[in-house]
């Protein structure tokens, strides 16, 4: 068998599965900005979780306590 | 004790845990994965060709990795479905939903390099023998809980359909390994996970495994990512829904 005569569907292969696994690898990290984002944008409108906001006051707490 | 560890394993496994965990991690794991990659594309390209096959057996070191992958993604999906269905913890559904695309894209590449594998080898690129057609079906088992996922706006009721219907589709996985025993197929039986070893020779199995590794560690540092998007975008949710409700 002459494997020159198939170079082409090996370089097919190894370019498709490049592109699916990149596009996946970019899908994730674009939508993990995105979602950096959305949240940078709604604690500027003042929204926080309950949780997220006791524990920013108790970092307050514990800084004054610190100075 | 057993009480103290079950609670202990909960208590890590939380949303909030889990992403200090995936912030310290995804750096490591992505630069493992590189090295991982550079040594095993090397393995792969010195790899001798096949006596039968020829250079084409270089396509095995993706096809065959993206095939593990593939199934690999609706197993993890399927124990995700148990904790959801079970123990309706938080993260069960966070992994079963992250793990959807990851192991769609891995079950694609499986596909698409099959295809360019047979038609130089079979003198096609597609047959409806059992063992493609099943994992043709598993792909559109991803994609349907993907558009499950995105269909059914409710984060919790969303995580109990789609995990009824991973734990359906998981049918398919023995399906999939069995399929080349139970019926007479053109594709290759197993070579390398069988009763008596592996039949492949060790200067293709080794790069074949290397890669093999590689490629896992790259879906585990992909899902791990998603994981943490999908906790992110919880919690845009749950911030616009207070949105909403202050504002009415």
């Amino acid at each position: 068998m002459e494997p020159a005569n198939h170079i082409g569907f090996i370089v097919a292969a190894y370019a498709a599965a490049t592109v699916v696994i990149g596009a996946l690898a970019a899908w994730v990290t674009l939508d993990y900005r995105a979602q950096l984002r959305r949240l940078a944008d709604l604690e500027l409108k003042g929204l926080t979780r309950r949780s997220a906001s006791k524990r920013s006051e108790l970092a307050m707490r514990q800084a004054k306590e610190d100075a | 004790m057993k009480k103290e560890i079950a609670m202990a394993i909960v208590d890590f496994a939380s949303p909030s845990r889990f992403l200090k965990f995936a912030d310290r991690a995804i750096p490591w794991l992505g630069g493992v994965t590189v090295l991982a990659f550079a040594f095993a594309i090397n393995q792969a390209m010195i790899a001798p060709d096949d006596y039968q096959q020829g250079a084409t057996v270089k396509i095995m070191f993706l096809h065959v990795p993206g095939a593990w992958l593939g199934m690999l993604g609706w197993a993890l999906m399927t124990l995700a479905a148990l904790g959801t269905l079970v123990w309706r913890h938080p993260l069960a559904d966070v992994t079963a939903k992250a793990a959807a695309p990851v192991g769609a894209a891995f079950t694609l590449m499986c596909l698409v390099t099959g295809s360019l594998w047979g038609r130089p080898m079979w003198g096609a690129y597609w047959v409806w023998d059992a063992r493609l057609t099943s994992v043709l079906v598993l792909f559109l088992l991803y994609l349907g809980v993907i558009a499950l996922w995105r269909t059914v706006e409710d984060p919790s009721r969303a995580a109990r359909a789609a995990a009824i219907l991973t734990l359906v589709g998981a049918l398919d996985l023995p399906i999939i390994k069995f399929s080349v025993d139970w019926w007479n197929t053109l594709h290759q039986p197993a070579s390398v996970f069988r009763l008596g070893g592996p039949t492949i020779d060790r200067s293709i199995l080794i790069p074949l495994l290397v890669m093999a590794l590689a490629f896992t560690l790259l879906f585990v540092t992909l899902l791990v990512a998603a994981m943490r998007n999908e906790i992110l975008r919880r919690r845009v949710r749950t911030l616009r829904l207070m949105q909403a409700s202050a504002a009415s």
